[in-house]
């Protein structure tokens, strides 16, 4: 087989792949993993909420739905400034990927904020993680405090902010990395999987908003 | 050799590799080496807990006799071993962590931490993985996740020991096991592993779809890649469950949450569904690659295309997906509600369709083939045959009604045992006395070869088949001394008589140690196609240099032309040119657009 040969044939050979660069195949499929994360520890939620509905309060007792409405609705806003990152890297607008991002990081970081604050006042009115297993109920007698809501909500909500604060973290990489002209219209992959990771963080908080702040 | 179509003089500037050794052996990007770090690990901790089985079955031969005492036993501390008896807290160490070592660090890593990253790039002949970096993060993940595991031992209050399953509440709080900081170690290493391997699937996955050469269509993959494929796809969806039980599991043991506590309303069961919903995929992941593998490695034997290979990747597929929906078979004597355990057992035994399609496949691949009994081959066949014996003594404990006395006892041991040593394990030999030469560029020793596979096959049945009669005769498993029960006590002499087969199965193994080590280093220099096989990896270097192949390879068919009329060899290379000038044929068309 000479050299000519070889190089000639590929073209008529089916080339395989998706059509996806690895990169954001990559992403797909690890998110794909975090879908079944979540499914685990929902599930785990429904099943222990459901076979104990009394030691859960009903909606809005206890927790501020009003405010984590407003926090909802920011992350929503930073999945749309995300959005306006890539369709400004797809232009070629260095200065809009910038600042869209800048954005994007900053509409996180103040999700994070609220949810410390919220988290703060919940714990200072007696809401806590975990009471100890045999002090099960408070000194009155009252709903709140009770081990296994106050555990399935801290330990639902507080995944989320990690995998939030990762995507803060790593999406403050990507913003540094735009502002040293990393992405070019032709080669922006890193701010499409991050734009990717990020819908996914958003869209997991709308369910998790739904289950454990609305029903 | 001659017709094979490999341009040296590209392979030896290829050959010429001037990276430091830290960089070439230690943390390499080279899914090679990757593969064969995995393979010292696997086997290091195979005979770890290969050990510790061998303690568990002295105890099991001579229950707390004074008359035995344990070999060695003056070596270990008194909280283990006090006047060469066992005590019962380290019985239940070594028998949670003989399950958790073989289970995660042994038989996983063997089939997919090794030959996920040997095979998947030669066999699709892609230079390397589509995530190199990320292939050596896995790795180096895995080695902390093996040292924590291992620390457990010598930690205050013991290792953990709450059977590999972990069941809460027993593993939840000390009170009841009397094990702390060991069973926090369990679970921490266990969430670092399952990080481990999901970096692994992701890398494998993406290789597989992104990086087959040009003419590897899906229905041309060998079926290794086709089984460490699903078998992926079944890791990436698993293992994060697990995580997310582990991680609540957790914080019951550190931060007094109460999720599998009944005392604060949690749910014990919780734990065991979200473990089996793990659990039962894991079952294929310990198996499905040993699939690929044998089928593999039984048309190269019997030199015949491998018979309904269409067949054998849908029932791969089929299986994978049935085994996401079975796992509360593991549970019928947990609490159930009836229906939903009928529903269960039928899905279960649906699970027999699929599988008997691959054995009567592997049946008509043997079917009037001229057969080669060598090494890898005769491991294969064994493979075929005790996986058999393993399926049968599933369909009992598939069955609701059988399996309420079944459940607990030995038989379940005897089940396991035939499906994980008698089918992953000679799997694994098979896989590793086929690509050894491949690998290391040696040949492994054909006649230590035939002693240790017929040994290792004597001993094997002698040990494990009596243990159906164990079970039988009503002995439960994970019992410390069954002595204690009059009905049981008769059950004496068979279980020395299990414990001497299983010693001398533990001594042959040394043997096949030996050759591997011995082949290492004076082993034949192989050929590049030592087996005459047809697959892309044989049509690299042994062992291949960094980056696989001089060229990329294109390939003209798919990998089990054996004996083809088309060629006047027995085998017909992947990456052969066909005798005419190629014409693109109109089956020819990307599968996936």
């Amino acid at each position: 087989m000479s050299h000519a040969a070889a190089i000639a044939i590929p073209q008529r050979q089916p080339m395989p792949g998706m059509g996806v660069y690895n990169l954001k195949l990559g992403m797909w499929v690890f998110l794909l993993s975090e879908v079944m994360f979540f499914t685990g520890l929902i599930g785990a939620y429904i099943i222990l909420r459901f076979a104990h509905p009394g030691d859960y309060a009903r909606p809005g007792e206890v927790l501020n739905v009003p405010l984590t409405a407003l926090n909802t609705f920011i992350l929503i806003c930073s999945s749309v400034t995300m959005v306006k990152a890539f369709a400004a890297a797809e232009l070629g607008d260095q200065r809009g990927l910038r600042l869209w991002l800048l954005a994007t990081v900053a509409l996180g970081a103040f999700f994070l904020s609220i949810q410390a604050i919220e988290y703060y006042k919940l714990a200072s009115e007696g809401f806590v993680p975990m009471a100890s297993l045999y002090n099960v109920h408070g000194p009155d007698g009252a709903l709140l405090g009770q081990p296994l809501y106050g555990m399935t909500f801290y330990t639902l909500t507080g995944f989320h902010g990690m995998h939030v604060t990762i995507g803060v973290l790593c999406m403050s990489f990507t913003t540094y990395k735009a502002f040293r002209g990393a992405y070019t219209q032709a080669g922006h992959g890193g701010v499409e999987i991050m734009g990717l990771y990020w819908h996914f963080v958003d869209l997991v908080w709308i369910i998790l908003f739904t289950i454990v702040y609305l029903i | 050799m001659s017709t094979m179509a490999i341009p040296q003089a590209a392979a030896a500037v290829h050959l010429h590799d001037d990276r430091p050794f830290i960089r070439r052996y230690i943390f390499s990007t080279d899914h090679k080496i990757i593969g064969i770090q995995f393979l010292f690990m696997s086997l290091l901790f195979l005979l770890v807990g290969g050990l510790l089985a061998m303690m568990m079955r002295w105890q099991l031969a001579w229950p707390a006799d004074a008359q035995h005492p344990l070999p060695g036993g003056s070596l270990l501390p008194e909280t283990m071993v006090a006047q060469g008896i066992m005590l019962p807290e380290f019985y239940n160490s070594l028998m949670t962590m003989h399950g958790t070592i073989l289970v995660f660090f042994a038989i996983m890593p063997l089939l997919v931490g090794v030959f996920a990253n040997y095979l998947i790039p030669l066999q699709c002949g892609a230079p390397d993985m589509a995530f190199p970096r990320l292939n050596m993060l896995s790795f180096w993940t895995a080695v902390p996740a093996g040292v924590l595991m291992v620390a457990g031992f010598f930690v205050q209050g013991g290792h953990a020991a709450a059977g590999w399953t972990a069941y809460a509440p027993l593993s939840a709080v000390p009170e009841y096991s009397g094990v702390s900081t060991g069973q926090v170690l369990w679970t921490v290493s266990l969430i670092i592993l399952g990080f481990s391997s999901l970096m692994g699937a992701v890398n494998y996955i993406s290789t597989v779809i992104n990086m087959r050469a040009p003419g590897m269509t899906w229905f041309r993959l060998p079926l290794p890649v086709w089984a460490l494929f699903i078998t992926s796809v079944l890791i990436l969806l698993a293992m994060p469950v697990l995580a997310g039980a582990l991680i609540l599991l957790l914080f019951d043991q550190v931060l007094g949450t109460s999720f599998y506590l009944p005392q604060a309303n949690g749910e014990p069961l919780l734990w065991q569904h979200l473990f089996w919903f793990f659990g039962h995929p894991e079952v294929y992941i310990l198996i499905l690659p040993a699939f690929g593998f044998v089928s593999e490695i039984l048309a190269n034997g019997a030199r015949k295309p491998i018979f309904g290979y269409h067949a054998m990747v849908l029932a791969i597929v089929a299986i994978a997906f049935l085994g996401w929906i079975v796992w509360g078979h593991h549970m019928f004597q947990s609490g159930m509600n009836p229906m939903l355990g009928n529903t269960f057992m039928f899905s279960t035994m649906v699970i027999a369709v699929p599988t008997a399609i691959k054995v009567f496949n592997w049946l008509g691949t043997l079917w009037r083939g001229s057969i080669q009994f060598q090494v890898p081959m005769l491991n294969a066949i064994a493979f075929v045959a005790m996986f058999v014996i393993g399926g049968l003594s599933g369909v009992f404990l598939a069955s609701t009604p059988v399996d309420i006395f079944y459940h607990d006892t030995y038989f379940v041991v005897a089940h396991i045992h035939y499906v994980l040593f008698g089918g992953s394990l000679f799997g694994i030999f098979a896989a590793i006395t086929y690509w050894f030469p491949k690998m290391f560029g040696r040949m492994m020793s054909e006649r230590l070869g035939k002693i240790h596979f017929f040994l290792t096959f004597l001993f094997f049945n002698l040990a494990f088949f009596p243990m159906h009669n164990l079970g039988n005769a009503g002995m439960m498993r994970r019992i410390y001394d069954y002595r204690q029960y009059a009905h049981l006590a008769d059950l004496q002499p068979l279980n020395e008589f299990i414990s001497l087969s299983a010693f001398a199965l533990g001594v042959t193994q040394l043997l096949f140690a030996f050759n591997f080590l011995w082949s290492l280093f004076r082993g034949k220099k192989a050929e590049q196609n030592p087996w005459r096989a047809n697959s892309l990896e044989w049509s690299a270097p042994s062992p291949p240099p960094h980056g696989n192949f001089a060229v990329t390879p294109i390939v003209y068919r798919g990998p089990y032309e054996y004996s083809s009329p088309e060629s006047a060899e027995d085998y017909l290379p992947q990456d052969q040119p066909p005798a005419e000038q190629p014409v693109p044929a109109p089956d020819l068309v990307p599968a996936s657009s």
